[in-house]
C-alpha cells in the first residue's frame, strides 16, 4: 500500500508583473514638476507655443473653408495639439513618420508646406506628394494599417544600421485592428527602432474608448509584446515631449520599441461630415475644456515671463498671415489634367495605358 | 407591374401612384432595406446585425437607423474596428446556427476581410461536404463623391464574383433591395450584398409584407429590339435615362438589370442578345476582369453568331479613383456616355 509521507505546497508563482505609469509634468494651472521637466530652452518653449497656435489657426481656417465649400471633408485636431506637436517636436527631420488622417499638428511641426495640407484636404492628392527633404508618409485613411508599415520602415533602418527611428501615429480605435497588434508584435520580437504613438482622444467616430477595448489603458498593451508602454497626459506638451524623446533615444540606441498613449480628447466632431452632439454628452466636452493644452502652456510661460499680451498678438498675427498665405497659394495651383490619373497609376506608363489615355481624350 | 418598374425620380413615382387606384406604397431604397432587416429580425431570432456604427444615430446612411432601440444592442451590435477578425466572428456565429448580417460602411473595408471571406466563408460548405454551411450576409456600400477617393469608393464586386462559394447581389430598386435582402438572409451560403450610396434616396413601390426576390434572376427593365444594355446597380437608372435620347435617334433599347451578378441570369441576357444582336454592358467597376468582362465572355461563348457588332463596355478606366474633383469628373460617367457608346456602335457598323 502506498503511503504519502508528506504533502507539499505548490503555490502559483508570479512570473511577471507590470506597472502602467502615467506621466504628467505641466498641470492645468501652468505649474510644473521641475524634477521631471525635460531640457528645453526658452526658445524651444516659445517655438512649441507658436506651433500650437499655428496648428489651431490652421484647424480653424480649414473648418471655415469647409463650411464655405472650398475644401471637401476635414478631420480637426482641436484639443489634441499638444499630443501632436509635443511628440513631433522630439523627432528629427531624418526620422520617419507614419501618420493616420488626423495629424496636421505633426505635419506642421515637421515643416510640411501649409498650402500642400490645404491642397490635400481640398481634394487634390498632389498635396501628399511629400517634399524630398521630409520623411513623412501620406495620410493613411484605412484605420490602423500604417502600424505594420512603420515596423517595416524600422526594420529597414535596422538593416541599414542607421541612427534613426520611426514614429507611428494612430488613434484609440486603431488599436482594435489586427494590423496594430501584428505590427507591435513584430517590433517587439525584432527590437525595432519604432515609437508607437496612440492619440487616445476617447472616441472613434461614435464609439467611445471603453467600447473599443476592455483594457484599463492602451499603454498596457505593449507589455504583451515584450516592451514598455506609458500613458502620458496628452494635453501636457512637456510630458508628451519627454516621453517621446526618451523613447526615440532608446530606439536609436537599439533598445527597441515603446508605446506611448497620449491621453487626450477630441474636442471637435470626428470630421466635418459628423455631428458629435448626436452621440456624446455636452458635460464630457465641458469637463475637458479647462484642460486645454494651449491655455496651460500659456499660463506656464506667463509665470516664466515668456508670455505677454503683445507677444500673443504677434504670434496670432504671424499664424494668421502664414495660413492666409497658404490658402492663397493653394487656390492659385492649377488643376490637374485628366490624363494625370493614368500617369501615376504605375511608375511608368504601360503600353495599354498609353492607348487608354488616347481613348479617354 | 408597379414593382418591376424603375422610377428615375420621385415625381415619376408620384405620378404613377396617382394613376394606381389601389395606391402604391412608396418607400425609399434605405427604408426598404431597413424594413426587410427589421421584419426578418422579428420573424427569426437567429438574425442579427453587426458592424461599425450600426447603432450610430446616422445608422449606416439610415439603413439601420434606430434598429438597436427596437431590438437591443445584442442584436444590433456596434463593433471594435477589426474587420477581418469580426468577419471570423460572424462566420463562427453563422456556423453555430445564427444568421448574421455584417454591415460595412464602405466596400473598401472588405479587402481587409479577404482571408475570412475567401478562405473560410466561401469554403466551409464545400470542405465539410455540406455539413457546415455559412449563412452570412455581408453588406457593403460603394461610395462616390468629393473626398471618397482611392481608398473610400471602390466598386470591388468583380473580386467576389471570382470566388466559388460566394453569391453576389447588387439590387437597384427599393422593391428588389427588400426582396433580395430577405432571400439573402434565408440563403444557406454567404451572400455579398452590395449597395451604391446614391441609391438610398431612390423611391419605388414596396409591399408591406415579407416577400422574396430570387437570387440569380435578372429582369428586363425596358423592352426594346435594337440593342441590349445590361446595367448594374445604380447604372440601371443611367441606362433608363439613356432610353429617350436614343429613341430620338431611332434606336430602341432593351435594358436588363441582372440584380444578381453571381449567379448571373445568363439565359435572360442571351435571349435578349439573340433578339437585338447588340450588347452594351455598363458597370460601375473597372474594365479589366470586371463584371463587364464576364458578361461579354458569356455572350461570346453562347450567342456569338447573333452579334451584329462587337460588344461594347462602359466602365471606369483602369486607374484608382481620383480625389481631385476635376479628375473625378473625368473618371465617372453618366447616361450621356451610355448614349454616345450606343450611338457609336451603330455608326461603326
Ligand atoms: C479599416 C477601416 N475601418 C473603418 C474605417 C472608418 N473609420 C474612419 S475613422 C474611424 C475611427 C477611427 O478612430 P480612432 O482610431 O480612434 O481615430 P480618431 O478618428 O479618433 O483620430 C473609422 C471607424 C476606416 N477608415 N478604415
Ligand atoms: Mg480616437
Amino acid at each position: 500500500m502506498v503511503r504519502f509521507e508528506r504533502t507539499i505546497n505548490m503555490p502559483e508563482k508570479i512570473l511577471e508583473s507590470f506597472n502602467v505609469k502615467h506621466l504628467s509634468i505641466l498641470d492645468e494651472k501652468g505649474d510644473t514638476d521641475e524634477s521631471l521637466m525635460p531640457s528645453l530652452s526658452d526658445t524651444d518653449i516659445k517655438m512649441m507655443y507658436e506651433l500650437l497656435v499655428l496648428s489651431r489657426t490652421f484647424d480653424h481656417q480649414a473648418l471655415n473653408l469647409q463650411r464655405e465649400g472650398r475644401i471637401g471633408s476635414y478631420a480637426p485636431i482641436l484639443g489634441q495639439e499638444a499630443s501632436q506637436i509635443g511628440s513631433a517636436f522630439a523627432l528629427e527631420k531624418t526620422d520617419w513618420i507614419f501618420p493616420s488622417f488626423r495629424e496636421i499638428g505633426v505635419y506642421i511641426t515637421m515643416g510640411y508646406p501649409l498650402h500642400m495640407l490645404f491642397q490635400y484636404w481640398s481634394g487634390d492628392e498632389r498635396g501628399v506628394k511629400t517634399p524630398e527633404e521630409l520623411n513623412i508618409f501620406p495620410v493613411c485613411v484605412p484605420v490602423g494599417t500604417q502600424v505594420p508599415h512603420a515596423a517595416g520602415a524600422a526594420m529597414a533602418i535596422k538593416y541599414k544600421n542607421k541612427r534613426k527611428a520611426v514614429a507611428a501615429y494612430f488613434g484609440d480605435g486603431g488599436t482594435s485592428e489586427g494590423d496594430f497588434h501584428e505590427g507591435m508584435n513584430m517590433a517587439g520580437v525584432f527590437k525595432l527602432p519604432v515609437v508607437f504613438i496612440c492619440q487616445n482622444n476617447h472616441w472613434a467616430i461614435s464609439v467611445p474608448r471603453e467600447k473599443q477595448t476592455a483594457s484599463k489603458t492602451i499603454a498596457q498593451k505593449a507589455f504583451a509584446y515584450g516592451f514598455e508602454g506609458i500613458q502620458v497626459d496628452g494635453n501636457d506638451i512637456f510630458a508628451v515631449y519627454k516621453a517621446t524623446k526618451d523613447a526615440l533615444d532608446k530606439a536609436k540606441k537599439g533598445e527597441g520599441p515603446t508605446l506611448i498613449e497620449c491621453f487626450t480628447y477630441r474636442m471637435s466632431d470626428h470630421t466635418t461630415s459628423d455631428d458629435a452632439s448626436r452621440y456624446r454628452f455636452k458635460e464630457e466636452l465641458e469637463a475637458w475644456k479647462p484642460k486645454d493644452p494651449i491655455l496651460r502652456l500659456r499660463l506656464f510661460m506667463e509665470k516664466k515671463g515668456l508670455w505677454t499680451g503683445q507677444y500673443q498678438k504677434e504670434v496670432e498675427g504671424r499664424a494668421k498671415e502664414a495660413v492666409d498665405e497658404a490658402v492663397k497659394k493653394e487656390e492659385a495651383i492649377e488643376h490637374p489634367e485628366p490624363k494625370d490619373m493614368f500617369t501615376f497609376t504605375f511608375e511608368k506608363l504601360t503600353q495599354r495605358q498609353t492607348k487608354q489615355i488616347r481613348d479617354f481624350q | 407591374m408597379p414593382w418591376t418598374k424603375v422610377y428615375v425620380d420621385k415625381s415619376e413615382f408620384e405620378k404613377a401612384a396617382q394613376l394606381q387606384k389601389e395606391g402604391l406604397r412608396g418607400l425609399t431604397f434605405r427604408e426598404a432595406l431597413k424594413e426587410a432587416t427589421a421584419q426578418m429580425m422579428e420573424k427569426d431570432d437567429r438574425v442579427f446585425v453587426m458592424g461599425e456604427g450600426v447603432d450610430d444615430p446616422g445608422g449606416i446612411f439610415g439603413s439601420t437607423q434606430g434598429l438597436h432601440k427596437k431590438f437591443g444592442k445584442e442584436r444590433v451590435m456596434d463593433l471594435p474596428i477589426a474587420e477581418n477578425g469580426m468577419t471570423g466572428v460572424a462566420i463562427g456565429a453563422a456556423m453555430a446556427g445564427m444568421r448574421p448580417i455584417f454591415v460595412h460602411m464602405r466596400m473598401d473595408f472588405l479587402p481587409m476581410c479577404m482571408d475570412q471571406i475567401v478562405n473560410h466563408a466561401a469554403k466551409w460548405c464545400y470542405m465539410t461536404g455540406g455539413r457546415t454551411n455559412v449563412p452570412l450576409v455581408i453588406r457593403s456600400i460603394i461610395g462616390k463623391g468629393w473626398g471618397s477617393a482611392a481608398q473610400h469608393s471602390q466598386a470591388l464586386q468583380a473580386l467576389f464574383m471570382h470566388i466559388p462559394g460566394l453569391k453576389v447581389v447588387m439590387p437597384s430598386t427599393p422593391y428588389d433591395v427588400k426582396g433580395l435582402m430577405v432571400s439573402s438572409i434565408q440563403d444557406g451560403n454567404p451572400v455579398m450584398f452590395i449597395e451604391h450610396r446614391w441609391l438610398y434616396e431612390q423611391i419605388g413601390h414596396v409591399p408591406e409584407e415579407i416577400y422574396t426576390v430570387p437570387i440569380g434572376k435578372g429582369i428586363v427593365r425596358k423592352q426594346g429590339k435594337d440593342v441590349t444594355v445590361v446595367a448594374v446597380s445604380n447604372m440601371v437608372y443611367e441606362a433608363m435615362k439613356a432610353v429617350q435620347p436614343l429613341e430620338a435617334e431611332g434606336i430602341d433599347v432593351e435594358v436588363i438589370d441582372p440584380r444578381t451578378i453571381k449567379p448571373l441570369d445568363e439565359d435572360l441576357i442571351i435571349e435578349s442578345v439573340k433578339k437585338t444582336g447588340r450588347l452594351v454592358i455598363v458597370d460601375i467597376g473597372w474594365k479589366t476582369c470586371g463584371v463587364s468582362a464576364e458578361i461579354a465572355a458569356v455572350v461570346a461563348e453562347k450567342a456569338f453568331k447573333y452579334l451584329k457588332a462587337p460588344v461594347k463596355r462602359v466602365t471606369l478606366p483602369d486607374v484608382p479613383t481620383p480625389n481631385s474633383p476635376v479628375l473625378e469628373d473625368a473618371y465617372y460617367f453618366d447616361y450621356k456616355r451610355i448614349v454616345s457608346s450606343v450611338k457609336e456602335m451603330f455608326r461603326e457598323v
